[in-house]
Order: structure tokens, then C-alpha cells, then sequence
């Protein structure tokens, strides 16, 4: 586990080494958890202001420097957890850049806070 | 489904026998014909069976998207122009083909998406035909309105096309999902692009080489490529009238926000956490219905649990919960789990690995919150060419409504059930959810049954039936389940924009000047 811990969102080395390759490549990003269909469940990682952030979004914390959001209904239904960022091999499935590395960004949970 | 149950086991694409052709490489479908994407680059795409690849397809860039919209714009005047008669015979056509080529179409189906044969051989691709004939007719019986404003002057509404449509599609149902949007588009003489999803991008263009010589060239184009630049590129392109999107909230918000910058509509279907609610009346005898009732809860594990409605809340009534959990866990242990190609088999692979993933985690965030794990919980093994493939065994939890696995859309085989004491109770647990797209309530009392239907805040409310999915039968969301509806002719206005043609026949003048 990095080192990259602020507030409830942490991510291991290997999602931490991605986030840095893919802000070489597209520039300052945003993370904003997924709900719902398909890969719902899923972080999408997009350019930092692509997702307006509405009033009812929560900045969870950062991720080497990149904000991490969810909706704050979303957070409460879910128990508030602490979310750990991990990477996985085999492309994203939405909108999100690093399906263009080959790869898709998955979170799971540690204790509640 | 005795003599389906008899039936030789299907050969997988390209093998001998297979009634699939397989090429090694397929391209983008762009005006009518086989395009190669532009920076050349292909990706494999895997079957969910074997976890390995079995033929190539288009890592397209947003100029492939450009290509197609060019294809699109060619087409649009002459299609919109075409007669209602003669689209409605074109769509009629494209029922006719799929219907011919059944089993090669529910073959790819299976292969390319795990779901079994038996499925899409009896519901997906039938769907999907039917869901064209419906378009075909509803069209021909569509009027425009005279108004009187008075006795010299009046509003005449015509419908016209938008023009040019975006579609993405999802890779649970690749074909028949297509076939809902593709067909009210359609009918509509609007011209399409449309994406595949990622994990699924093939057996639409098995769809596609089908209606080569039956739909003008145009018309429809599919291109293949990473949401995260072509569906990206479709989606936020100024040359669309519309864009439909099935898919996660945050793609979906990024879609009604790109609709927005440009002033277009959009439909959204977003999911959901669909409640099943099983009264204890359904235990008053021990007949058919009771038995139907069985199958309806065993219901989520139709398609692998990936399905938007999928029925993955159960609300079982306390004082039958003992015995009718027994009867539908007896039930799930009969689910046969193997190869999608062999008609016995019920329940195939997930789609991809990144969904199996994604199972095991909500299993494991299942038990860590307490809920009691009941049956399955695991992925399933099978031998030879079957060892790598995404398989997960059927699963129930029992837990209550405030733990996540009741809360997210976990799009596998993993049942949630909980119990209720009254009809009150179970209203509010059906209504605890974010979203609102499907329900299902099980009662033999008709009265209970409409209650419970008019109080659950969802877009289709199954009753005494779950996972029907006829023409002609409105689906879509309340609450963060999407914007819309689709299956049925009130599409027509989604792909439509109203013209009035306001006329005086009156010659004098206003006198205003």
C-alpha cells in the first residue's frame, strides 16, 4: 500500500503508477465512483473538469493528487467506506481513460469510517 | 423444453459444424460497407467461455466516428424521405433475416457474451425479430393532428425525423439492446451510429452482414473502439440529433451533460436494484403458481445476473421464509453451470474477467458486513477448455436493506433476500433504493397486487411474473435509473420532432401595420 492516503480513499502502488502514466498522458484527471448498469461499480477516471460536479457530489479525498468523488447518497447507502483503489488487467468498459491502457481501475473496501 | 434439453451441443464459431462463420479479423460497418479503421490498429476479443481470444475487431479513434457520421449525414435525407411503407417493409425484412438465421445469430450471441443457448435461442434473438416487426407496424398506424384554431386557421403536426443518432449499447444483451433502439430509430427514418460495448463487439457485425443488401447504405453504421475516445467522440459529436446511452451513472450523467453543451436529447437507462416481493399468499396452495413463484425469485440468475432488472433484492414475507427459502434454494441447485452452447446448461460465464472481479468483491463486502451466505459464493471450475472461463456460482445472501450488496447493482448470479412482517413494510423496502427500473411482487390477492405495484417507484413493475420483455410493454427508470423509455411505440417521440405548420386561410390582413 502507498503511501497516498488522504481522508477515505487510498491507492495501492500499482493503481498509484497508472494514475501517474495516464496524467503524462492527458493532464490533470478526476476519479468519480460509478453506480448502476454494466461496470457500475467502477471508478471512471476522466480529465479533470470533463463530470461537472454537482452539490450533491462528495470529494471523498485525493489520489496522488487526483480528486476522488461519489455521490453523497450513493456513500451513505454504501456504509461510508474507506475505499482502496486498485488496478486490474483487461481494458475499462465506459468512458474511462486508462481502458485505453489495457487496463481498468476497481475499488474494494476497507473499515467503514 | 424436453426436446430442447435433448439437443446436441452447438459448435463454438468457426469450428466445424458450427452454424457460426468466423473470420480472423472484422472491421467497421460504414456505409454499407466493411471499413477498416483508420489508424489500422485491431484489438482480440475474448469469448467469456474459453477466456481466450477468438477473432479480432476495430481499436477504432474519433475518426472512425467522423467516417460514420459522414455515412450517416449521405444517407439521412433520402431515408427520411423514404415512404412508411417502404421503411416499415425494410425493418419487416430485417425481422425476416434474423428469424432465418436464428441459431447462427444466438450462437455468436452465446460465444461472445456466455449467456446459454437456451436463452438466446428463445428470448434474445426472437426478441430482437419481433422488436423490428413491432417498429414495422406501429409506424404505418402513426397520424399527425389538425388542430382548429379557428374557423380560418390551423396547426397542422407532422413528425419528422431528427436525423442523424448516437447509440451505445451495453454488452448484457449486445443484440437484442440493439435491436431496441436500432428499430424506433428506424421507423422513424433517422440514420444511426452506433457503438458496441467493449466486451461485446461481434455479433452485431454477424447482425450486420445479415442486412448488407437489405438496409440503404448508411443507414445503420457500427464502429468498434474504447468508450473512454469513440464513445466519447459519438457521444459529444455536433453532427447528432440525439444519443441514447445504456450504461453506469457516471457515463450516463457525462452523456446528458454532453447533450446538454449541445442541445440535444438524450435517453439514459441506468440500471437498477430491482425488488422481488414474495407475499405469503403464494404459499396458500401448493399448485402451478406456487412453482412459477419459485422460478421467479430463482429469475436472478437469468443471463448470469447481468441484467439491468435483475431481480437481485428478494422480500420474502417472515411466516413463509423458512419453507419457501427452502424450495427456491433446492431450486437453485438445480441450475446447471457450464458451456452456454449446450442447450441443458442455465446459467454461463460472466462476461468478463473484470466482472468476476468485481463478484468476488461484493461477496467478500457480503460477508464482511455479516450478511449469512446461504449458497454458492465462489467461482466455479470446470475442466479443459472451460478451465480459464469467467464462472461464478449461483449465490444467495440473507441480510437486511441497509447492507451494500442490497444497495449496488452487483450484475451477477448474488441474491440479496431479507424478510418483511406487512404489506407496509415491504413497500418501504422496495422503495429503499436509489434506483427504480424493475420490481416484481408475487401475491394471489389482485387488490395487494395493484397496491403494491402503483407504490413502488419503478418503471415496470413485473406482477405474478418477472423478465418478460415483450414489444409493446414500456421499460425504463424512475429515480437514478434513467431518463426515457424504450419497447414501446411512445419511442416514436423520442426519435421525432414536431413540426406545426400553423396556416390562415384568411385573406385579410392583421391591421396591426
Amino acid at each position: 500500500m502507498s503511501s497516498n492516503v488522504t481522508e477515505q480513499v487510498v491507492a495501492t502502488d500499482a493503481a498509484t503508477a497508472v494514475i501517474r502514466n495516464l496524467t503524462v498522458t492527458f493532464g490533470p484527471l478526476m476519479l468519480f465512483q460509478s453506480g448502476g448498469c454494466c461496470d457500475g461499480s467502477s471508478p471512471i477516471c476522466l480529465r479533470e473538469g470533463e463530470l461537472l460536479i454537482g452539490a450533491e457530489d462528495l470529494l471523498l479525498g485525493e489520489v496522488v493528487g487526483v480528486p476522488f468523488y461519489i455521490d453523497r447518497e450513493q456513500f451513505e447507502r454504501w456504509n461510508r467506506p474507506r475505499l482502496v483503489l486498485d488496478v486490474s488487467p483487461g481494458p475499462a468498459e465506459g468512458f474511462s481513460l486508462e481502458g485505453l491502457a489495457g487496463v481498468h481501475f476497481t475499488v474494494s473496501s476497507g473499515t467503514s469510517c | 423444453m424436453a426436446t430442447i434439453e435433448k439437443a446436441a451441443v452447438f459448435e463454438a464459431p468457426g469450428r466445424t459444424g458450427s452454424p457460426v462463420e468466423l473470420k480472423e479479423r472484422y472491421e467497421n460497418f460504414i456505409g454499407g460497407h466493411w471499413v477498416a479503421p483508420i489508424e489500422g490498429r485491431y484489438s482480440e476479443n475474448l469469448s467469456p467461455v474459453t477466456g481466450k481470444p477468438f477473432t479480432e475487431v476495430p481499436l477504432s479513434t474519433p475518426e472512425d466516428i467522423e467516417l460514420a457520421l459522414d455515412a450517416a449525414y449521405a444517407a439521412k435525407d433520402e431515408w427520411a424521405e423514404t415512404s412508411l411503407a417502404e421503411r416499415s417493409k425494410v425493418l419487416n425484412r430485417i425481422a425476416d433475416v434474423i428469424e432465418e438465421n436464428l441459431e447462427m445469430l444466438a450462437v455468436a450471441e452465446s460465444w461472445e457474451n456466455g449467456k446459454p443457448v437456451r436463452e438466446t435461442l428463445a428470448a434474445d434473438i426472437p426478441l430482437a425479430a419481433d422488436h423490428f416487426r413491432y417498429f414495422a407496424s406501429v409506424i404505418r398506424a402513426e397520424e399527425g393532428g389538425i388542430s382548429e384554431i379557428d374557423k380560418d386557421t390551423y396547426a397542422y403536426h407532422f413528425r419528422e425525423p431528427l436525423g442523424v443518432v448516437g447509440q451505445i449499447i451495453p454488452f448484457n444483451f449486445p443484440l437484442l439492446m440493439a435491436a431496441w433502439k436500432l428499430a424506433p430509430a428506424l421507423a422513424t427514418g433517422n440514420c444511426v451510429v452506433l457503438k458496441p460495448a467493449s466486451p461485446t463487439p461481434w455479433s452485431i457485425l454477424k447482425f450486420a452482414e445479415l442486412i448488407e443488401e437489405i438496409v440503404p447504405q448508411g443507414v445503420i453504421n457500427i464502429v468498434n473502439g474504447p468508450g473512454a475516445e469513440i464513445g466519447k467522440a459519438l457521444a459529444s459529436n455536433k453532427r447528432i440529433a440525439k444519443i441514447a446511452f445504456t450504461g453506469e451513472t457516471v457515463t450516463g450523467r457525462l452523456i446528458m451533460q454532453y447533450a446538454a453543451q449541445n442541445i440535444i436529447p438524450s435517453t439514459t437507462e441506468l440500471g437498477g436494484k430491482s425488488p422481488n416481493v414474495f407475499f405469503a399468499d403464494v404459499m396458500a396452495e401448493d399448485d402451478e403458481f406456487l412453482d412459477k413463484a419459485v422460478e421467479g425469485l430463482v429469475l436472478y440468475a437469468f443471463n448470469k445476473g447481468e441484467v439491468c432488472t435483475c431481480p437481485s433484492r428478494a422480500l420474502i414475507q417472515e411466516s413463509i421464509y423458512d419453507e419457501f427459502m427452502k424450495r427456491c434454494l433446492a431450486r437453485i441447485e438445480q441450475i446447471r453451470q457450464g458451456n452456454p452452447l449446450d442447450p441443458a446448461t442455465m446459467i454461463g460465464p460472466q462476461v468478463s474477467a473484470a466482472q468476476l472481479e468485481k463478484i468476488e468483491n461484493y461477496v467478500k463486502i457480503g460477508l464482511e458486513e455479516g450478511a449469512e451466505l446461504l449458497i454458492g459464493g465462489k467461482r466455479a471450475h470446470f475442466d479443459g477448455e472451460l478451465e480459464e472461463g469467467y464462472f461464478f456460482e449461483p449465490t444467495v445472501f440473507k441480510g437486511d436493506n441497509g447492507m451494500r450488496i442490497f444497495q449496488e447493482e452487483i450484475f451477477g448470479p448474488v441474491l440479496a433476500v431479507t424478510t418483511f412482517k406487512t404489506e407496509e413494510e415491504a413497500l418501504a423496502i422496495a422503495n429503499d433504493t436509489m434506483y427504480g427500473l424493475g420490481a416484481g411482487v408475487w401475491t394471489r390477492d389482485t387488490s395487494r397486487a395493484f397496491r403494491m405495484a402503483r407504490g413502488i417507484k419503478a418503471g415496470r413493475v413485473w406482477t405474478n411474473c418477472y423478465h418478460l420483455y415483450p414489444a409493446h410493454a414500456a421499460f425504463g427508470g424512475y429515480k437514478v435509473s434513467g431518463v426515457g423509455r424504450e419497447n414501446h411505440k411512445m419511442m416514436l417521440d423520442h426519435y421525432t420532432q414536431t413540426k406545426c405548420m400553423l396556416v390562415s386561410y384568411d385573406p385579410k390582413p392583421l391591421g396591426l401595420f
